[in-house]
């Protein structure tokens, strides 16, 4: 049964009414609705949170720059923030297959200096801005998933609804059903994080990326690592570029030491890589046995494991950022820094710029229309000018290393020791990730190491970790558009490659009792970080929310 | 009818708990946090059974940190009336848990008490028969069915044979066990009613007990990893192995 005929035979659903209906309680949207009430204290904000409570959800490296953070609690160390790590030391290696070369301080590039910032799990920072939120009077729902954008009269957005609950495989109400609920707010502040469900419907309705560049993602894995005393480097923050990545494929590892003996480690790739078997997850594994990588964890023991699509983060595929009723923030809209290999600062100050565009509007008894005073307060903003600064960075990759490397150099070292801050050229993308796929038949299948169960694990023991969980038995959330594409097309062209993409095991091409092929979707693994989504060669696969509650619940990472 | 409700926050049932470097317990920090399962089926039934007309007022009652009365919303979102938080910072074994219980019980005198069977971090499946024997009351444990008559319940025991019906005079204490019912789902309405229903906080001191731990644990270890298995090319090295190795025939 879909939305309308349960609404017909179950409803109707009940609805509560908000002055701003934020979705998403990660950095973003929990900065919306801190700046908000922080300006407006009696404005009522709700937040939705698909995850189980704030953080769950959460992934990120995390090296954060404490700008936006300074701006939004000037005295956050006293609040108790849990940016309790400064980064100590930075080191750039360059990694052969068996070697590493660091280089020398003098020649980083001004984008990867760390100087001054924190070593923090994101995770952590999230559910401690959440307590902050409730403080400040605002309502945070986790545990229930905006499913549905609702329109009124000439396409305003006037709130979400929340996802159905209860529903058996087949879709139809289970004994504990319970349908969705409207929350209406006279705008709606769209905090989803990178490719996020609702905000690609938006972007698509209002039309909102038309005449700028496409926007594209790379996928990132992370561990989360205790180790030997004798091991730990607090504030060290490591990232490397080359082995195990080939030429053409952009990727590279970060290593970051935490305070208690912990290491937050991962590999970023590039969703744009043109080899269907490449396998981001045994990317990450073989990466971590190279010698300089194994000597900051060996001996110790892996705790936490995810992962999450990123922004490739160029201003030039920001979206337009208003539409009637709302507003997209943070990721949603991909305000990431990826020269910098940071956004979460970023995801703060776009709510913050977001929240103060709000007040005035809410104070001036409007609702339901544009908000241009937000994205012209970007324009104005110190994010603005740091994004076009980097703006070139990762688009010169994609013309290959060694002229990513010397732009880059040339870009974010030369230019600023001769005052050029921004770049004076601009580069262009207009290729979707997916589109940058190649038949499996110009390629040979990659021989990964087999996992050795100490550093180097495979797929399902690494989802054990990330304590990840649906209701098993409600409709999939993987939905597919034409069920005969996976073993037509990905498989017997691409060699199947969302097995291998997946970082959570949820795609498997299994032999029928007939010995047919067929795509096995092992919806409960998945760890929701949309990388089928952006990176399935015919956009087949449509990732909607499950129920709320369900996912990963990622401790700490 | 007044039903009295244990409830007890635990680390969810979809993490996995890892014992702390120095061996001294499980790592909760940053951990998500939840109501005990078997304590969210007896909130449901004492919830069915006031909204059947069997029962009159439903209070939930947690012992814990400060943070359980987040515990205590949800039982009162899915329908709990109001809410006794016993706030200690202490460990709490069963056996202080029962005596706080029956403190309360002697102060509320419910005629029913509803309890888990057991939490899902310590698995001890101990404080509602403690809390039966201190009160000198009877006790229908691992309950499948609850049925309430005059003055009576009717409970349906998970044994292992197969089931068990017993007859108790109230007040009487049930444990459930994971069939009783399937809680419901807590809707956004309700978890905002739930957050204006009462909710009392008293002191173990204030009930007279003392909740001073009486058991000490000595050390915590995961488990053994399981060793990797072998094939063995024909039966006759199967048996020879099992024989002659792992002697176990």
């Amino acid at each position: 049964m879909n939305t309308q005929e349960l609404i017909a035979t179950h409803g109707p659903r009940e609805a509560m009414d908000y002055d701003v209906v934020v979705v998403g309680a990660g950095p973003a949207g929990l900065a919306t609705a801190i700046r908000l009430k922080q300006i407006a204290p009696d404005a009522s904000v709700v937040v939705l949170e698909k995850g189980s409570e704030p953080g769950a959800h959460i992934l990120s490296g995390a090296v954060m720059d404490p700008r936006a953070m300074d701006e939004l609690f000037p005295d956050w160390q006293k609040l108790g923030a849990p940016l309790g790590q400064a980064v100590t030391g930075d080191d750039v290696l360059f990694l052969s297959e068996t070697g590493s070369t660091r280089t020398p301080d003098w020649l980083v590039p001004r984008n990867l200096h760390n100087h001054g910032c924190y070593v923090v799990s994101l995770s952590n920072v999230v559910k401690w801005m959440a307590q902050q939120a409730e403080g400040l009077g605002v309502e945070i729902f986790p545990g229930f998933a905006a499913a549905e954008v609702l329109y009124e009269g000439q396409g305003r957005v006037v709130g979400v609804a929340t996802g159905n609950m209860g529903l058996t495989k087949e879709g139809a109400p289970g004994d504990n059903f319970q349908l969705g609920m409207e929350l209406r707010g006279k705008y709606t502040v769209f905090a989803e994080g990178a490719r996020g469900h609702l905000g690609r419907q938006l972007l698509a309705k209002y039309k909102l990326t038309e005449g700028r560049d496409t926007q594209t993602f790379a996928i990132g894995i992370k561990e989360l690592w205790e180790v030997p005393a004798d091991k730990a480097q607090p504030g060290r923050v490591v990232h490397t570029a080359g082995w195990p990545m080939s030429g053409d494929t952009f990727g590279g590892g970060f290593l970051y030491h935490l305070a208690d003996h912990q290491v937050t480690l991962g590999f970023v790739i590039g969703l744009d890589y043109r080899n269907p078997y490449l396998s981001p997850f045994e990317e990450l594994q073989r990466w971590k046995t190279h010698p300089a990588i194994r000597a900051h964890i060996e001996g110790g023991k892996r705790i936490g494991y995810g992962a999450r699509a990123i922004n490739n983060g160029t201003p030039q595929a920001l979206p337009k950022t208003v539409f009637p009723g709302g507003a997209l923030v943070g990721c949603d809209a991909g305000y990431l820094n990826a020269a910098r290999i940071k956004g979460s600062h970023a995801a703060i100050k776009s709510g913050m710029l977001c929240a103060e565009a709000l007040a005035p509007a809410l104070a001036a008894g409007r609702a339901h229309d544009e908000l241009v005073a937000y994205p012209e307060a970007f324009g104005r903003s110190w994010l603005h000018d740091e994004l076009q600064q980097t703006r070139n960075f990762k688009l010169w990759f994609k013309k290959g290393k060694a002229i990513g490397q010397l732009m880059a150099g040339v870009e974010q070292w030369l230019l600023p020791r001769v005052g050029v801050m921004t770049p004076p050229w601009t580069l262009h993308n207009h290729r979707a990730d997916h589109e940058g796929l190649e038949p499996a038949s110009g390629f040979e299948p990659i021989a990964y190491p087999k996992p050795d169960g100490r550093l180097s694990f495979d797929r399902l023991s690494s989802v054990f970790v990330s304590n990840t969980n649906h209701e098993e038995h409600q409709p999939a959330h993987l939905t597919l558009k034409d069920a005969a594409v996976p073993v037509q097309i990905n498989l017997a062209r691409f060699a199947g490659p969302e097995s291998r993409y997946c970082p959570a095991g949820v795609y498997e091409f299994v032999k029928g009792e007939d010995g047919a092929d067929r795509l096995q979707i092992n919806a409960q693994n998945c760890v929701h970080c949309k990388t089928c989504d952006i990176k399935d060669p015919t956009q087949n696969i449509v990732w909607v929310t499950p129920e709320g509650g369900g996912g990963p619940n990622y401790a700490g990472m | 009818m007044k039903i009295l409700v244990a409830v007890k926050r635990v680390v969810d049932y979809n993490v996995k708990v890892r014992v702390k470097a120095d061996g001294t317990g499980v790592d909760t920090a940053n951990v998500k946090m939840s109501m005990n399962p078997f304590d969210e089926i007896a909130v449901e039934e004492a919830v069915r059974l006031r909204e059947k007309g069997a029962a009159g007022e439903v209070v939930a009652v947690s012992c814990g940190v400060t943070q359980c009365q987040e515990t205590l919303r949800t039982a009162m979102a899915i329908g709990a009336d109001r809410g006794i938080l016993v706030e200690t910072g202490e460990e709490l074994q069963p056996l202080a848990v029962a005596k706080l219980l029956k403190a309360l019980v002697e102060q509320e005198k419910p005629d029913l008490v509803i309890l888990g069977k057991q939490a899902i971090d310590d698995d001890c499946n101990q404080t509602g028969q403690m809390l039966a024997a201190l009160l000198g009351r009877p006790q229908g444990t691992f309950a499948s069915k609850v049925e309430v008559e005059e003055g009576r319940v009717r409970v349906t025991r998970e044994v292992d044979g197969g089931l068990e019906t017993v007859s108790l005079a109230t007040p009487a204490i049930v444990t459930t066990d994971l069939r009783l019912n399937e809680p419901r789902y807590v809707t956004l309405p309700n978890i905002m009613k739930a957050k204006k229903k009462p909710l009392v906080v008293v002191k173990p001191g204030e009930l007279g007990v003392d909740v001073a731990p009486r058991l000490q644990t000595l050390s915590v270890r995961e488990p053994s990893g399981r060793k990797a298995g072998i094939k063995v090319p024909d039966v006759a090295s199967l048996v020879d192995k099992l024989k002659n190795e792992v002697k176990v025939i």
